[in-house]
């Protein structure tokens, strides 16, 4: 055996989808986690329940760098149908573990080759109940895997704990085969390979979640009071976490609920029934991916004309239409900034990590309600719905913003004499009143027809102008509501890096390599909404060249900003790449080394 | 709220709640001159006064299309939401949850309702949203001119389209099938019925499907066409002379045995039923289906409350609201407190 390799290699894991083997797959990412190893998890799946290959990824690296790799250095086989390809994955030098019961040739010799004997295990287990032997067989790659590079046993347990709540039975269901895997293994299995763990106290202090679930609690903490969804891969596990997360977060003594969530007959009616809400002073929202934002258009563009407060969550994936349903994009970022007819630019936040998905959650309602308009944001599949490392969650810092809203004191010192859409404050947002307020003034008539000052139909055309014109000012307004980018510098460089949303972990990585690889430095900056905040063009200008890196084909972040910064076209490269798989340090590598001639 | 004014000489009339009918009203009607659906802004207009609503009680929903316009035509004082063609449901549906003591009135149209919002008209019933849905019902689109909508007869002659042969989509009927708690049939050149069923409409918990026959004298008003006003008057047929008794009030019709039915709603009020030509028990499901298949085959407009079922929940009591209107809490009562971030950490991994 060569020397040494630990804490920087990716395993990776194919399985047959639907044969359990998630439970398997987080517990090998959490007992990591738990020895204090920077890790990530991503799992790799087709759009089917039960029967086509899936695959996981876990990556473990000392330095932090976590993103995706297309390199494995571990496969672990336990699916017959993707046999030929797991194996040829394998990095030479590499480990391959397959199941026994596949009987096929292996045709290389520049690997370590490991079988399980999963069926000579499960057959001692007389205590694990028929129907649960095959999902519980994936423990045996979990205890053959854990002798191998040496995971902590006692995480494991913990791992298991978490998983199944507490409950007994499972845990040591599980955990005996698991025991049992790892005595196999010290006898019979003779470790050829260099791959190795050793715990560390990089975690400290963390935890892990999804970004998916972050956002939910988040948009709790942001007091939520009326969410419509539809199902929708990838972004059902949002509005599930919503249903999960509301009963413990605002439990009240007498039982009774703040809320309602309800799960609409479609996109459509998902989101109107969120803008009625919005209109009638809820704090309300939908969460939904390409597909169901398509069918939300015409809704966005009524609630941006008629100034209703609403937040959409847009957990991207493959697109158009079905696309890669089950793969991830941020391939939606043109058309939600864009999305109704006629003028529309809509505010939208772009979260990179889990962190940002719990505070983007929150701020979303103040921003909306603020300014009274529509909020989009986009998360991807990536950073929804696979496991993060994460700061604790941070309880809101400031008090909710609830915007302009007229109440019946408010109406009495008035006079009564208000109009919904008037400019009072000159800043482009009008006072609002909502439904129930019982002053005689109160009411007035909400359409996505031409209106005036005071909410009456027209068809003047000056009326029409100065009303587009008026929204327009609060689009700028929102400006001093975004997010500003995350901008990292490093002295000497001359290269700007621009990105967004999950891809936050393969730009570090690739910066580090071009500076330790290539001697090149460069600067980085995370775009975190649109409108653009004041920084961004500032950044742009600081560098000849800036390298636009994102999940899609056309460059569309590249689109926006040459839209808005014409004058610094020159300064921008478009590098836009999507296959539907987490973004790779490679990938930025490679683009900017071909670019820079070296 | 608005004193009624005294003026020497003259007593103003008033309701219950001290408003003059003048207090209902909405802006001048744009509609053409003739056209059902401004009487029936009229009879919504004279069954909130009677009912002693108040106008800022209510709220008022829309789809696109003529009817649609309508609810600017009465009720200036209730807050209104004109929506998305076929999307008033769902609209009216997140809008309740504001403030669960409003009532909510939605007006919309038979090319509103059967052809771009079956989906939303069939889903709003079955969740029996706290709704009174008109469906102002002429078989034809007005605003783009002329074209058939999905409630027009099979046979029906038009201008610029020709003859109709597709099915015609019967709403009490899909209301019935889609499970609604209260179904009726009017006609808008029977104003009398019009406002008797919209008073009970408003005192009924949960859905109420208003399917009113409402001519379009501009597009589709000849003498044979279903929806005429003169097809109408001929062949009307009330399955029960309807009135309305508010919750307090006693009842002081003299009836003989078995010659009325009452029907009790949640708040008390009362429906009374008066026999005309046959029994008819309004809540059977079964019966409704019968009555509406024989009206069909002898080609009459069958209309009174077809369907009522008084006491099944509605969408805002299943979910269990607190009493003060959700869009009153404020911070305190909708961010979780700050010593909740720890425990909702140590439930992440």
């Amino acid at each position: 055996m060569s020397e040494k390799i630990v804490n920087d290699f990716s395993i990776t894991i194919g399985t047959v989808n639907g044969s359990g083997s998630q439970t398997a797959n987080n517990t090998i990412l959490r007992s990591l986690f738990k020895m204090g190893i920077p890790v990530s998890g991503k799992n790799i799946f087709p759009s089917n329940i039960q029967g086509l290959s899936t695959w996981y990824t876990i990556r473990v690296n000392k330095d932090g760098f976590t993103a995706r790799r297309d390199a494995h250095e571990i496969v672990i086989c336990m699916n017959s149908n993707s046999f030929s390809q797991d194996l040829a994955n394998v990095l030479p030098g590499g480990a391959f573990f397959y199941t026994d019961s596949i009987k096929l040739d292996i045709t290389r010799d520049d690997i370590e080759v490991y079988r399980l004997p999963v069926k000579d295990i499960m057959r001692e287990q007389k205590d694990v109940p028929k129907q649960l032997k095959d999902l519980v067989a994936n423990m045996v790659y979990v205890g053959v895997l854990a002798q191998s590079i040496g995971i902590d046993l006692e995480q494991i347990r913990t791992a298991l704990d978490y998983h199944f709540k507490g409950k007994q039975k499972p845990i040591d269901l599980n955990f005996k085969v698991i025991e049992k895997s790892v005595e196999w293994a010290k006898g019979n299995l003779e470790k050829t390979d260099p791959y190795f763990v050793k715990p560390m106290n990089k975690n400290d202090g963390l935890i892990m979640t999804d970004g998916n679930t972050a956002a939910a609690i988040g948009s709790i903490y942001g007091g939520v009071q009326f969410m419509g969804w539809y199902p929708i891969t990838p972004g059902s596990s949002l509005a599930e976490g919503i249903i999960e997360y509301l009963p413990i977060l605002r439990k009240r003594e007498d039982g009774k609920h703040t809320y309602a969530v309800i799960q609409a007959e479609d996109e459509l009616a998902a989101i109107g029934m969120a803008i009625g809400a919005g209109f009638s002073g809820l704090r309300a929202m939908t969460a939904t991916s390409g597909p169901g934002l398509s069918l939300m258009t015409e809704f966005a563009g009524l609630a941006y004309y008629a100034e209703v407060p609403v937040v959409i969550w847009d957990v991207q994936r493959v697109g158009p239409s079905t696309g890669l349903p089950t793969r991830t994009s941020q391939g939606d970022l043109t058309f939600t900034h864009y999305i109704g007819h006629g003028d529309t630019e809509q505010i939208i936040l772009l979260p990179g990590n889990a962190n940002e998905c719990f505070e983007f959650g929150w701020r979303a309602f103040d921003i909306a309600e603020n300014l009274q308009s529509p909020v989009f944001v986009l998360s991807d599949l990536d950073l929804g719905m696979n496991q993060w490392m994460a700061k604790p969650f941070e309880y809101p810092n400031e008090p909710m913003d609830r915007g302009k809203v007229l109440w019946e004191e408010d109406l009495e010192k008035l006079n009564g004499d208000w109009g919904r859409y008037r400019d009072v404050d000159n800043d482009g947002i009008p006072y609002r009143t909502v439904p129930g307020n019982k002053h005689p003034a109160s009411a007035y008539f909400l359409r996505g027809t031409g209106h005036d000052e005071n909410g009456n139909l027209t068809e003047d055309s000056a009326t029409w102008t100065r009303m587009l014109d008026r929204i327009k000012k609060k689009y700028y307004k929102a400006v001093e509501f975004i997010p500003a980018p995350i901008i990292e510098k490093k002295k000497g460089a001359k290269i700007g890096i621009i990105a967004m949303g999950s891809t936050e972990l393969a730009v570090r990585e690739a910066r580090h390599q071009l500076e330790t690889e290539a001697n090149i430095k460069s600067d980085s900056m995370r775009i975190r909404g649109i409108p653009f905040a004041e920084d961004v063009p500032k950044f742009i200008e600081s560098h000849e060249q800036n390298y636009v890196f994102e999940m899609n084909r056309d460059g569309q972040l590249y689109q926006l900003l040459l839209g808005e910064y014409p004058h610094l076209a020159d300064h921008l490269i478009s590098e836009a790449f999507n296959d539907g798989l987490p973004a790779t340090a490679q990938w930025i590598l490679d683009s900017i080394l071909i670019k820079e001639k070296i | 709220m608005a004193e009624p004014l005294q003026m020497a000489g003259s007593k103003i009339k008033v309701n219950r709640i001290g408003l003059q009918k003048t207090d209902y009203r909405g802006n001048l009607t744009t509609l053409c001159q003739g056209c059902g659906h401004n009487s029936i802004s009229n009879q919504i207009i004279a069954a909130c006064y009677e009912a002693n609503i108040l106008p800022e009680d209510v709220v008022k929903f829309s789809g696109i299309g003529c009817s649609s316009k309508s609810p600017s035509y009465f009720l200036s004082r209730s807050f209104g939401f004109n929506s998305l063609h076929g999307r008033m449901p769902s609209v009216a549906t997140g809008a309740l949850f504001g403030n669960k003591y409003l009532h909510g009135i939605g007006v919309s149209g038979d090319g509103d309702t059967t052809n771009i919002g079956m989906g939303q008209f069939k889903h709003v019933i079955r969740r029996n949203v706290p709704l009174v849905y008109i469906i102002e019902n002429n078989g034809v689109y007005g605003l783009t001119k002329g074209q058939f909508s999905a409630t027009a007869e099979v046979g029906l002659n038009l201008k610029y389209q020709g003859v109709n042969s597709y099915m015609p989509i019967d709403i009490p009927k899909e209301a019935l099938i889609a499970g609604a708690s209260f179904i009726a049939r009017s006609f808008a050149g029977d104003p009398k019925q019009v406002k008797e069923l919209l008073k009970a409409a408003l005192s009924h918990r949960g859905i109420a499907i208003l399917d009113i026959i409402s001519p379009c004298v501009t597009f589709n008003n000849s003498d044979e066409a279903y929806h005429s006003y003169a097809w109408g008057r001929e062949h009307e047929v009330a399955i029960h002379d309807l009135s309305y008794v508010p919750p307090s009030e006693e009842i002081t019709v003299d009836y003989a045995e078995g010659e009325f039915k009452e029907v009790t709603l949640h708040d008390g009020s009362k429906i009374l039923l008066k026999k005309l030509e046959r029994e008819y028990d309004p809540t059977s499901r079964v019966d409704a289906m019968r009555v509406l298949e024989e009206s069909d085959n002898s080609e009459s407009l069958l209309t009174g409350l077809i369907y009522i079922d008084p006491d099944r929940p509605d969408l805002i009591e299943q979910h269990n609201l607190v009493d003060e209107p959700l869009n009153r809490l404020n911070e305190s009562d909708l961010r979780p407190a700050a010593d909740t971030i720890d425990m909702i950490n140590n439930l992440m991994f």
